[in-house]
């Protein structure tokens, strides 16, 4: 089986986000990178559906140069492979997915995964676009799947629910938490991925559709108010969420 | 601008989120001198229809086939896209709900256009610009689209409902599709339970209720309340709870009117999921929780003695 797994670098979970002085982008210098938590679930699924059907796993990262760290930290979870679509500078998601899908198209792929969100745009939206574009199945969020022989069932989280989905290879998944625990890179697995070879595709250079025009910080929220310690504090929460708050009759 | 908009439907009911969008495309079709429409593929429209009119659409696309009873991402893909054709649309607008966040992206995709997702603003003043959080919410961008068409997702709960009778003009559309993945079965959580992405009230748990058992005492005061129930991450990871609960960076994104944090620090990643919550109040038994930062409300005490107490008072 010939798995494709897509790789984004993302600032981690934890961190402040602080804009830069001009308010045009956010200040990446103190940050701390990791693997999109979404495409640590997707690689650990590739991983594991190469080890249970046989078959090689390629990560694959669009990006700068800096984010080409993604591809090692794949490699080191295990993956075979890495392909690096190089773009430097700002760009749309129809290019992001037009130069992921201009790289998939000729892979001969039958599973390729992608995390449901990147966490630092938060868009959910590259790999149904991939999928769009090579006209091939794709199940989004998913939080289990089994893929059998040439066919795959899944189950996609709805609200109140999920969805049990039925398609056939090739197919694009994206990773819903729940659908694994991913694995830890081993020393081992880190050390061999600094020389596993990364291959590097340039992208076209495509003018963004969209540009910024401004970014800021959520509107603060007004202090708030210790009503009081314990029982004792109870009514005066029920009056204050019924007459000030008003959000209870 | 002429503006379509995709209606959700399941299980007859039309989705809230799709008339939150239907209502945001009034406004803008009427601040920009255009039309609204609006798309419905499914079985049984008949309700969706009538709210659909009832928002405002001048004309409403029906893909009325009991092929389509089920989510069938090609054949809702084929109607969106036939209809923001016959229409001229200049923005398709979706609600992000978990089929609308499944569907946007293909749209735009399959149109080769602009997609904008998770929008919690837009304006027509000077072209179109669409506001949308990034980062968990820890940044706001607005970005403007240099060509139309764009397709915009809107985030549930943020864009306020308006009646606006419209002609709602029947027009049925039948595209061709090639259905690739197929929903075979629709399986219900259990019981008549709130998702939490949906509910206006929540009532959140975490660890400082010490033991699954305990959330009895959440239950009850949601049953109270009318309100879903909702975990952090800790909890769920615990396997106290279902990740369908979940809250936060890596579970659902949510914005109530009420939202009670019980027994949750107020981690970054859980914040990043309430935070724009109207009016949110933390039950926590150390007065420094960070949680307490962004609540309107705070009781310091422990969980299991204050939520029985609540649920008492709000009967
Ligand atoms: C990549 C990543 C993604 C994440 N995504 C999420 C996410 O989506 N959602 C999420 O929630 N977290 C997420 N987290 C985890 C997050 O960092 C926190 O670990 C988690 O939110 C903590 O859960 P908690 O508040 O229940 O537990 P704790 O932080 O342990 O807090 C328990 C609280 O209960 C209080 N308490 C104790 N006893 C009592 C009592 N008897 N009565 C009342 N209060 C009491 C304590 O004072 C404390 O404040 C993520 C982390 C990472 C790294
Ligand atoms: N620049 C990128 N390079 C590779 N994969 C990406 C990139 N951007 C997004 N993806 C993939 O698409 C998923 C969804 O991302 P997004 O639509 O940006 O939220 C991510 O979890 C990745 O798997």
């Amino acid at each position: 089986m010939n798995i494709a797994v897509l790789v984004k670098l993302v600032p981690d979970t934890a961190a402040q986000i602080r804009l830069n002085s001009d308010h045009s982008w956010i200040e990446t210098r103190d940050l701390n990178w990791v693997l999109s938590p979404y495409d640590e679930y997707a690689a650990e699924e590739a991983l594991k559906t190469a080890e249970a059907q046989g078959g090689e796993v390629t990560a694959i990262t669009y990006g700068s140069d800096a984010s080409a760290e993604a591809l090692r930290k794949a490699l080191a979870m295990g993956a075979h492979k890495a392909v690096h679509v190089k773009k430097d500078g700002f760009t749309d998601l129809l290019g992001t997915a037009n130069a992921l899908a201009n790289v998939l198209k000729d892979g001969g792929f039958d599973l390729i995964f992608a995390g449901y969100k990147a966490t630092d745009d938060d868009c959910a939206a590259i790999g149904q676009m991939v999928a769009t574009l090579l006209d091939i199945p794709c199940i989004t969020e998913v939080n289990k799947l089994e893929v059998g022989d040439g066919t795959l069932t899944a189950n996609r989280e709805i609200e109140g629910g999920h969805e049990v989905v039925e398609a056939p290879l090739p197919c694009v998944i994206t990773a819903q938490k729940g659908l694994n625990e991913p694995r830890y890179p081993s020393l081992k697995g880190i050390m061999m991925a600094k020389k596993k070879p990364i291959d590097v595709v340039e992208a076209d250079d495509v003018a963004p559709r969209v540009e910024t025009v401004s970014m800021g910080y959520p509107p603060e929220r007004p202090a708030g108010k210790i009503v009081g310690e314990g029982v004792e504090a109870v009514p005066e929460l029920v009056r204050l969420l019924r007459e000030e708050a008003r959000v209870i009759d | 601008m002429n503006v379509l908009v995709y209606i959700e439907v399941r299980d007859g009911e039309v989705k809230k989120a799709s008339l939150e969008s239907l209502s945001e495309g009034h406004r803008i079709a009427s601040a920009s001198g255009g039309a609204v429409c609006a798309v419905i593929p499914g079985a049984n429209l008949d309700a969706a229809v009538a709210a659909a009119k009832g928002h405002g659409a001048a004309k409403v696309f029906t893909n009325d086939s009991a092929d389509l009873a089920n989510y069938v991402p090609e054949g809702y893909l084929a109607s969106v896209v036939e209809a923001a054709s016959q229409c001229n649309a200049e923005v398709v607008l979706l609600g992000a709900t978990s089929q609308g966040r499944d569907l946007a992206p293909r749209v735009a995709a399959k149109m080769g256009v602009m997609f904008l997702p998770d929008v919690t603003k837009i304006s027509t003043d000077d072209g179109l610009v669409a506001t949308r959080p990034v980062y968990a919410g820890k940044v706001n961008i607005s970005l403007k689209a240099k060509e139309l068409p764009v397709v915009i997702s809107t985030r549930p709960n943020t864009f306020d409902l308006a009646a606006n009778e419209g002609a709602g003009e029947l027009v049925a559309i039948s595209p061709e599709f090639n259905a690739k993945a197929k929903v075979v079965e629709v399986v219900a959580s259990g019981g008549e339970k709130l998702d939490v992405a949906e509910a206006d009230r929540i009532v959140a748990g975490g660890r400082g209720l010490k033991e699954p058992e305990n959330f009895k005492v959440l239950e009850d005061l949601a049953d109270s309340l009318g309100a879903a129930v909702g975990a952090s991450r800790a909890v769920v990871d615990a396997g106290w709870r279902p990740h369908s609960e979940q809250v936060g960076q890596t579970g659902k994104t949510v914005g109530p009117t009420l939202y009670f944090a019980v027994g949750i620090s107020g981690a970054v990643q859980h914040v990043a999921g309430m935070r724009t919550s109207k009016v949110i109040v933390a039950i926590n038994k150390d007065a420094d929780a960070p949680i307490f930062k962004l609540a309107d409300y705070g009781i310091v005490g422990d969980a299991m003695e204050v939520v029985p107490a609540l649920t008492a008072a709000l009967k």
